[in-house]
């Protein structure tokens, strides 16, 4: 017995001990092949279905129906475009009208989750009840049926241009959209976007330097205010110099509809609103949990070693929040970018919507799907790369 | 002495003052508790006090109930009445008026099961054959041809039972491709891993809309001539593997949780792969995970709502169906809201179930 047991130990005698079946190493190679087998099979059989399919339909595989006339109008774009343009242009428009609803929806979802999280764990039982509420019932309703009532709201309950609600002067409500006055484009205002720019630049070198000089003296620097004060003083000083232009273009009744000023459509106000409003609910919970997940004991321990209250929130409370929050945060993030897809049901031309339009005009189905699919893998590699670098920077350095 | 302890019993017969206890106490403690929390209070009730009369105003005392839409025209509230007349429709779809019972009770049969299976003392082995068989009942009262019953084509399903059953159906074969995946992605072997890995990240890397489109336009050149697959069930496969994907995730988060000692007591057993995992790893996996999977069979509910973008009569679609009549244009708010209504019972009764489990099963460990 001892002499077999020391025999098969020894690995030189393996191979002939054990067959080839219940060798665990071998077994493992003959499952891979066999499922990537199965895979590359099963692949093959849609392919060739596919190429027959498409023979016989007669429809031209590849990429080159970009570059034909797309012969569709698109209702909004942030660049210029005709019909006559050619499709590539016309995708690109989608994934821009797509990156603006989810830039702007994204910014809106952070500041209300985090407003309305904050309120769920507020000390007065009305707020946080309320949030309660809103957390609730807007996590629980398909945003689908979110987007469709508030398009709904827009064009059923509001007026028709001609009885423009106008909370504020110079801002209409009706069922065309709101329009809001707009100053008249000045060469002075793209110095202040430059302005703007260079103030944050300014910032963050002044944070660095602020932060060292704490390191080396321990003498404090104001950088919040001073940060505020450039952020705001650097753009409306050049404004300013600039000559201070105040010509504002005002929205006005022509015929049905405004001329003039700012337009938001009903399609985007609606999918904006109806993103935000289902995200920020997923937000609220992400941040309420963030703040949560933070002990009381170091707030405590924060005041003992005498922190003010902006401080210990500041330098204790949100690095280790955030740390809980981000990464739920970005994932909430692109989810937000996925259900802009939504869109097409409401008519707001977003990538998918027109993508769509391209499928049904060309019948280039396999091509305009794996378009989206792309442009959306994308936006979540994306992501994910940022993620990674994320948690990389942020991961506890453990003595 | 006697002085000093009368000063005591008096002290230790004060009571707290009134504003501290009681109704009182609450209400200073949490609704008047500093001049910026009072602000807040009052701010808040002038708001509810403007917004809340109004809405009841609009939702019952001005509303009407069962008028005839010109009726409902005339009046100020909310017209329910699109709701009561065409409660059938919206509910049931296209499904004939006269076989209606038949998905009546396959959702009360559905809806008699969740209650059943709430209950933690109730899981089992039995549990499972009965989902099963009602599973089977279900699918039964729906499409018909046995027993007598009337067959029912699949273009005819719509409405509620059409919404409940892309989901309940989806759940149910998305979670053993979703396990699968799962230990695929632990899995030592690299060509299987990154199968595993690729599927998941791409399928969580695109919207639903995406795979819906695929499945409505992509997925009839998939297959070759002369083959047809129904709409249906062209969603419901998508919807299937969109769902697999995530629930793949959720089981790896429990699969990572369980710790390496049981991989390594169950392999000194001798137990091999298929048994360890069945015997040892994947019941505590998927128990922990219970709270989290609820949370994706929600989503799923609520993620059914998308096929009407493909043109599914779902319940979404019926709604929106009866909207299109000339007859009760004009209401969408009152119909959505119903139908968000029905939404948020069932999606609120499954939250606060996973609520309760996750305290419930995190008290026993």
């Amino acid at each position: 017995m001892k002499t077999e047991s020391a025999e098969t130990n020894s690995p030189a005698d393996m191979p002939s001990a054990v067959p080839f079946w219940n060798d665990p190493d071998k077994r493992a190679v003959v499952y891979q092949i066999l499922a990537l087998g199965m895979v590359g099979l099963l692949g093959y059989y849609l392919f060739s279905n596919t190429l027959a399919n498409l023979e016989r339909q007669s429809i031209a595989t590849g990429f080159g129906f970009m570059d034909k006339e797309a012969a569709f109008e698109i209702g909004e774009s942030p660049i210029p475009y005709s019909a006559a343009d050619a499709y590539a242009r016309a995708l690109l428009v989608g994934v821009l009208n797509t990156l603006k609803v989810s830039f702007i929806g994204i910014i809106f979802t952070v500041l209300l989750g985090t407003f309305v999280g904050i309120s769920k764990l507020s000390g007065n039982w009305l707020l946080a009840k309320l949030s309660g509420i809103y957390i609730e019932v807007l996590q629980d309703i398909p945003v689908l049926l979110q987007l469709f009532f508030w398009y709904t709201i827009f064009y059923e309950i509001l007026p028709s241009p001609r009885q423009a609600v106008s909370p504020f002067a110079g801002v209409f409500l009706s069922n065309r959209g709101l329009v809001f006055a707009v100053p008249h484009y000045h060469p002075v205002y793209a110095l202040m976007g430059i302005a703007f720019l260079g103030a944050w630049a300014g910032v963050f070198l002044l944070r660095k330097w602020a932060r060292q000089r704490q390191e080396m003296t321990g003498r404090i620097f104001p950088v919040v205010r001073v940060s505020l004060l450039m952020l705001l003083g650097l753009p409306i000083g050049v404004w300013i110099i600039g000559g201070a232009p105040l010509s504002m273009s005002v929205p006005a009744l022509t015929g049905f509809n405004f001329k003039g000023g700012m337009n938001i459509s009903p399609e985007f106000a609606a999918l904006l609103l109806g993103l935000v409003l289902y995200t920020s609910a997923f937000v609220a919970e992400i941040v309420r949990a963030g703040i949560q997940s933070v002990s009381h004991g170091q707030t405590e321990a924060a005041m003992a070693i005498g922190l003010r209250p902006g401080q210990i929130l500041n330098l204790v409370i949100l690095p280790q929040a955030l740390r809980v929050i981000i990464p739920p945060l970005t994932s909430q993030m692109l989810n937000l970018t996925k259900n802009s897809s939504l869109a097409v049901a409401i008519g707001y031309p977003d990538f998918v919507s027109v993508a769509n339009t391209t499928i049904n005009q060309t019948g280039q189905a396999i091509e305009g799907v794996a378009l989206i699919m792309i442009v959306y893998l994308c936006f979540s590699l994306l992501t994910s790369l940022f993620m990674n670098w994320y948690n990389k920077k942020m991961a506890l350095v453990e003595r | 002495m006697e002085k000093e302890k009368s000063i005591l019993s008096d002290e230790s017969n004060i009571r707290p003052p009134a504003t501290q206890v009681g109704v009182l106490g609450w209400t200073k403690k949490n609704l008047f508790d500093g001049p910026w929390n009072t602000a807040l209070t009052l701010l808040i009730l002038f708001f509810l006090w403007k917004v809340i009369p109004p809405l009841i105003d609009w939702f019952f005392i001005e509303s009407r109930w069962a008028s005839t839409s010109a009726e409902c025209y005339a009046a100020d509230g909310a017209c329910w009445s699109i709701i009561t007349y065409n409660i059938r429709f919206i509910i049931f779809g296209l499904f004939p008026p006269h076989l209606q019972w038949r998905p009546l009770t396959a959702m009360l049969l559905l809806a008699g099961m969740l209650f059943y299976s709430r209950d933690r003392r109730h899981w089992g082995k039995g549990l499972g054959y009965a989902w099963a068989v009602a599973l089977f009942v279900m699918g039964l009262l729906m499409k018909g041809g046995l027993f007598g019953l009337a067959p029912v084509e699949s273009t005819q399903w719509s409405g509620l039972p059409l919404t409940l059953m892309l989901s309940v159906f989806g759940m149910v074969a998305a979670y053993p491709l979703g396990v699968m995946l799962a230990l695929g992605r632990r899995s030592g072997m690299p060509a299987i891993k990154s199968l595993s890995v690729v599927y998941i990240e791409m399928i969580r890397g695109v919207p639903l809309i995406s795979l819906l489109f695929m499945s409505s336009v992509m997925f009839p050149l998939f297959l070759p001539e002369g083959i047809t697959i129904n709409k249906i069930l062209r969603a419901q496969v998508a919807i299937i593997l969109f769902t697999a994907a995530y629930i793949a995730e959720v089981v790896r988060g429990g699969l990572q949780a369980i710790s390496r000692g049981q991989y390594e007591a169950a392999e000194s057993l001798g137990l091999n792969y298929y048994q360890q995992m069945r015997l040892i790893i994947l019941p505590q996996a998927l128990k922990i995970v219970i709270p989290p999977t609820v949370g994706i069979l929600i989503s799923a509910f609520k993620d059914t709502s998308l096929v009407v973008i493909i043109a599914l009569y779902d319940l979404l679609k019926t709604t929106q169906s009866v909207l299109s009549n000339p007859k009760w244009m004009g209401f969408s708010a009152e119909a959505y809201i119903f139908i968000a209504l029905i939404y948020f019972i069932c999606c609120y009764a499954m939250a606060s179930y996973s609520r309760r489990l996750e305290r419930e099963l995190g008290a026993n460990t």
